[in-house]
């Protein structure tokens, strides 16, 4: 469990970091922002960058800021500054608060990034769910300039994204939730702490007595998070409520296309996925 | 009594904690101070000057023929030194039996140091590479170039044997133990329930991966092990034999432990390989495992499916379980030959007064991690067996669960219990003392178990799946036959207790001190504890199969009685007092009953008069220092019962314990705050095994499980408070502190009442058939 031989580079600014990326990336060069994926990766020699660009020094890559409408996520910002809902985020500072403490453990969070999750995409990732599922907006930048992609172009299947190898996910740009919208996540997992075997993430508005603008994701389920149009039509218009909750769940468990593993046989990803659509839907009822 | 007893040294009933001044009491460990404050050393710690580091190359395929292996290209990186294959070491015998000695058939299937001609299981070690640092070990390891001939695998142990070799059939031995004419028992029965079990291959996961250092002193002709742990005394006699040393010219070291559990501290290939290469290399050399390695190559156990049946007459009281068993023993006979498949066939039976027994068990070689002991080797598997089999009769019959336990606990008035087994060989049970139904009254006095079943039908009628379980056991400990241990006291009143025990973390230190502390009189934070060094005591039996307490500590009793006997003598001389007048109090030697200020002697004092050529010593050895043994030709039986409390959650298949408790009898605790620390640790364990830990592999035999993140110990997180209740109600009468071992009483029964809850949880009386439960079988359950 030692990594294979690596050259490191620490650079001081975005441009110096995009440089280097642009003339390393084409023999496997890497970011390394908080390593939590990447760096175990290394050490079981799963990868083997031949070098690694270390973001860590780079100023102004831990913006955290609101942004007009939308909450502007630097690449440096940690898991665990999510850990208390910031007041000014609103209902969306409230939804991540939900989320963050889902992820890993409390020494991952202090390190691993939002954007490094986004950029790894692992299907179990709540990031990687949370932005599908807010209509988030991948910023990436590379020396030949910057481009921002929607997170339903982004991913692409397991730890598949539209990112180039040259680029470097600075920013992502969460928009924040309307006044009165709800939300819920649920996910299962074996023990706390471990990769979701599966997980949804809703949110929604009542407007008089009936569901409205529902969003529905689902995420390890299948090989990358994306929202279930079904269940969202299931729900729209209905009152909140046990039917129409159990309603949105069959819809998505009808539709998903879930990935199987050594422990875990597709179809009983297909039942959870029901099980965590309705139980996200009546946490954000709660 | 009977005279089962006959022939037996038996002791009366030993005095009761309140009686005593340390013994008994919820002592601070002496152990921490390094261990909380960054001080620890562990094998990983130790670095000598000039070291070389080895790393394995390992098989990535489960079996086949070795066609070539070329280290050519691996040579030529800077900073190795050595690539070694067996051809290079092919004068070394395979790593030999610690256990099971008499096990002549099964000497074919041990492990070499490094494969020869054939791989068996992914992880083999094929080649060692030994370099300036690990980095370069690591990436020289890669290079080895090793061509196999896939050969079929046989991955299941109840599928037809293969092949091991040319003619040796992957059966290695068909064991039996019986007792009781089991054909007219069922012949005769009112009821017989069949069930087919399996309980799932999972092992220890010691914090501390293994890690070996050899050290070879050649201005002493002196060859060091470092890193040894468990059983420090045992490793060195077998490598002694295997290198052809000269007793005194091999020396083990054990240093902190970061867990053992049964796995941790046998003899593996890399042991013998870092000694060899010490020699031959002329330079230390440093092996740490990682954690993939541990998990694809440290010993593995608890992989058995038993296709049994009970047998009972029509008011449930039980005529005879016969069982078939198919054991996984893995690619090799590792250090305990058969021990695992014969301790699971002997205690099969528990407590309950049965009087026609037979097991059959088809030791079997597959193509996956070979197996040895792990905690509660063979117990966990056979509680399982045995209470599942309760629950399935209680369930056909009628009757409840508790009552048709009750009816067949062996009573307190047919204790002493004999079990003997009609096969040559097989070592009969003596079980010393017990009162089986008292500690069930307790126990579901405790677990409030009629109370938590209103509130179970409560919880049920909202929709809930709850439910409560059971399993009671018989455990075993302190297996002789003699252990000794040395003790003295300085000058300055400080004393020295050197014991062949070994520490895994269990607080032996604090236990041995408070043993010899009340029996000569002193304070036991002035002991210093020895133990694992094989220098110091020529003969030790480190710490397994819950043994270090009873054996070492009946050593240690022992001699700080005869210490004590010493003192006494010179005392009552000097201070011109009989010796029956006289008391050590706090390391003082004092007058019984006098007033402070009295006539005294302290322990320190008399120390410095004892030296060599002192006249009082009139012809007698100096020192204030004593050896002594401790000899028992018999086991001790402690027993428990686990209660459990869960929740199913039917949507996802997850189980959750909501609570726990362990009944313990320990006859008598040398102390409760270590004895709850070993049980506890163990029920975690044992949840593990029942729910999630479970080394996979698949058809082709490749390991599912090499990463934490695939093999899934509890954490905080799924673990409930586990409520402990230790009763003292059955000392042991075969040794003198009347004390029994706490080291498996924790983990033995939890697969048993985990799956016995389950049943409960989900109405579905039998269902459990397999460990562990997980999610993904528990759907299959509910479908």
């Amino acid at each position: 469990m030692k990594p294979a031989a690596f050259v490191y580079h620490a650079p001081r600014t975005l441009e110096a970091a995009l440089a280097l990326l642009a003339e390393v990336a084409p023999q496997d060069g890497r970011i390394l922002a908080g390593g939590q994926s990447l760096v175990p990766a290394m050490a079981f020699r799963l990868a083997r960058p031949t070098h690694l660009v270390d973001i860590n020094g780079v100023a102004g890559l831990d913006r955290l800021v609101l942004d007009g409408g939308v909450l502007s996520v630097g690449a440096l910002v940690r898991h665990a500054a999510f850990h208390k809902a910031d007041a000014k985020f609103g209902a969306l500072g409230a939804l991540l608060a939900d989320v963050v403490h889902n992820i890993a453990h409390y020494p991952i969070r202090t390190r691993g990034t939002m954007c490094g999750s986004l950029a790894h995409a692992d299907p179990a990732s709540e990031w990687c769910l949370t932005a599908v599922t807010l209509g988030a907006e991948m910023v990436a930048h590379s020396a030949k300039g910057a481009r921002r992609i929607a997170a339903a172009d982004y991913f692409q299947g397991i730890m598949q994204t539209a990112l180039e190898p040259d680029e470097l996910l600075a920013e992502v740009r969460l928009p924040l939730l309307p006044e009165g919208a709800k939300h819920g996540f649920y996910e299962f997992n074996r023990r706390a702490g471990d990769f979701a075997i599966g997980m949804a993430l809703v949110t929604y508005q009542v407007k008089g007595g009936k569901i409205a603008e529902a969003r529905v994701g689902i995420g390890g389920i299948e090989g990358a998070p994306r929202r279930i149009a079904e269940a969202e039509a299931a729900l729209n218009g209905q009152a909140p409520g046990k039917a129409a909750f159990e309603a949105a769940g069959q819809a998505t468990a009808a539709v998903v296309d879930p990935i199987e593993d050594a422990q875990t046989p597709a179809a009983y990803r297909r039942d959870l996925a029901a099980t965590v659509v309705t139980r996200a839907l009546e946490r954000a009822a709660i | 009594m009977t005279d089962h007893f006959a022939g037996a040294k038996t002791y009366p009933v030993p005095p009761t904690t309140e009686e005593r001044t340390i013994l008994g009491k919820r002592a601070v460990r002496l152990e921490d101070p390094p261990l909380v404050t960054g001080r620890g050393r562990y094998a990983g710690d130790i670095n000598f000057p000039r070291q070389l580091h080895m790393r394995m190359v390992r098989s990535s395929l489960a079996h086949g023929v070795i066609k070539s292996i070329d280290v050519a290209e691996a040579l030529k990186l800077p900073g190795v030194v050595a690539i070694w294959t067996n051809d290079d070491i092919n004068e070394l015998g395979p790593v030999d039996f610690r256990a099971d000695r008499g096990a002549e058939i099964l000497k074919p299937y041990r492990q070499p140091v490094l494969a020869k001609g054939r791989v068996r299981y992914v992880g083999d070690p094929i080649a060692a590479v030994f370099a300036e640092d690990p980095y370069v070990a690591e990436d020289a390891a890669e290079l080895v170039e090793v061509e196999i001939d896939e050969l079929p695998v046989v991955v299941d142990s109840w599928a037809t044997p293969g092949e091991f070799e040319p003619g040796r059939s992957t059966e290695g031995a068909l064991l039996k133990h019986s007792f009781g004419d089991i054909e007219a028992a069922f012949k005769k029965a009112h009821v017989i329930v069949e069930l087919d079990l399996f309980t799932g291959r999972h092992s220890g996961v010691p914090m501390e991966t293994r890690g070996a250092l050899g050290y070879y002193d050649s201005a002493k002709d002196i060859l060091e092990l470092h890193g040894a742990a468990k059983v420090p005394h045992r490793n060195r006699e077998t490598l002694v034999k295997m290198l052809g040393r000269a007793p005194k010219g091999l020396h083990v070291h054990e240093s902190h432990v970061g867990g053992g559990f049964g796995i941790r501290g046998e003899l593996y290939p890399e042991d013998v390989l870092v000694l060899v290469a010490a020699m031959r290399l002329g330079r230390p050399i440093k092996w740490i495992e990682d954690r993939r390695e541990h998990l694809m190559c440290a010993n593995q156990g608890r992989e058995q499916r038993h296709k049994v049946r009970i047998a009972a007459d029509k008011d449930g009281k039980l005529l005879g379980i016969d069982d078939e068993i198919f054991h996984d023993q893995g690619a090799y006979v590792r250090t305990h030959g058969a021990n695992v498949a014969n301790r699971t066939m002997c205690m099969m039976t528990g407590g309950y007064d049965i009087p026609a027994y037979r097991a059959v068990c088809h030791y079997r070689l597959t193509n996956k991690t070979p197996c040895a002991t792990y905690r509660a080797p063979g117990r966990y598997e056979s509680t399982f067996v045995r209470e599942r089999l309760m629950d399935a009769l209680a369930d056909k019959m009628g009757i409840d669960r508790i009552e048709l336990r009750r009816r067949n606990l062996i009573g307190k008035s047919q204790m002493p219990y004999l079990i003997e087994f009609e096969e040559q060989g097989v070592e009969e049970l003596l079980y010393d003392s017990g009162d089986y139904e008292l500690l069930l009254d307790k126990g579901l006095k405790a677990f409030r178990w009629d109370e938590r079943k209103v509130e179970i039908a409560a919880r049920r009628a909202k929709g809930e799946a709850v439910g409560l379980g059971i399993a009671i056991f018989v455990e075993e400990s302190g297996r002789g036959p003699s252990d000794g241990a040395k003790m003295s006291v300085d000058a300055t009143g400080d004393m020295e207790l050197i014991t062949g025990g070994a520490s895994l973390g269990q607080g032996f230190e604090t236990s041995m001190a408070q043993i010899a502390a009340e029996a000569l009189g002193v304070d036991y934070q002035r002991i210093t504890v020895v133990h694992g060094q094989t220098d110091r005591i020529a003969q030790g039996i480190g710490a397994h199969a819950a043994r270090a307490t009873v054996l070492t500590g009946g050593a240690v009793n022992e001699t700080a009685l005869k210490l004590r006997a010493k003192a006494l003598e010179f005392g009552s001389e000097l201070l011109q007092l009989p010796v029956g007048d006289l008391d050590i109090v706090n390391g003082v030697i004092v007058k019984k009953g006098a007033p402070a200020g009295g006539p005294s002697l302290s322990l320190a004092d008399l120390a410095k008069k004892l030296t060599p050529g002192a006249k009082l010593l009139n012809g007698r050895d100096p020192h204030l220092a004593v050896e002594a043994w401790f000899n028992t030709d018999h086991t001790v039986f402690p027993y428990g019962i686990h209660f459990a409390q869960v929740r199913v959650d039917k949507q996802t298949g997850q189980t959750v314990c909501e609570s726990f408790l362990i009944a313990y009898d320990i006859g008598r605790a040398v102390n409760p705050m270590l004895v709850e620390g070993q049980l506890v640790g163990g029920a975690v364990q044992g949840l593990g095994g029942a729910l999630f830990e479970e080394f996979a592999y698949s058809e082709t035999g490749e390991p599912l499980a090499v990463t934490m993140v695939d093999y899934l110990l509890p954490t905080l997180g799924e673990v409930p408070k586990i409520d402990v209740l230790i009763t003292e109600d059955a000392p042991s009468p075969m040794n003198p502190l009347g004390i029994k071992g706490a080291g498996e009483g924790g983990i033995n029964g939890v697969g048993g009442a985990i799956a016995s809850a389950i049943d409960d949880a989900i109405g579905k009386p039998g269902a459990v058939v397999q460990l562990p439960v997980t999610p993904q079988r528990m759907k299959a359950l509910l479908a």
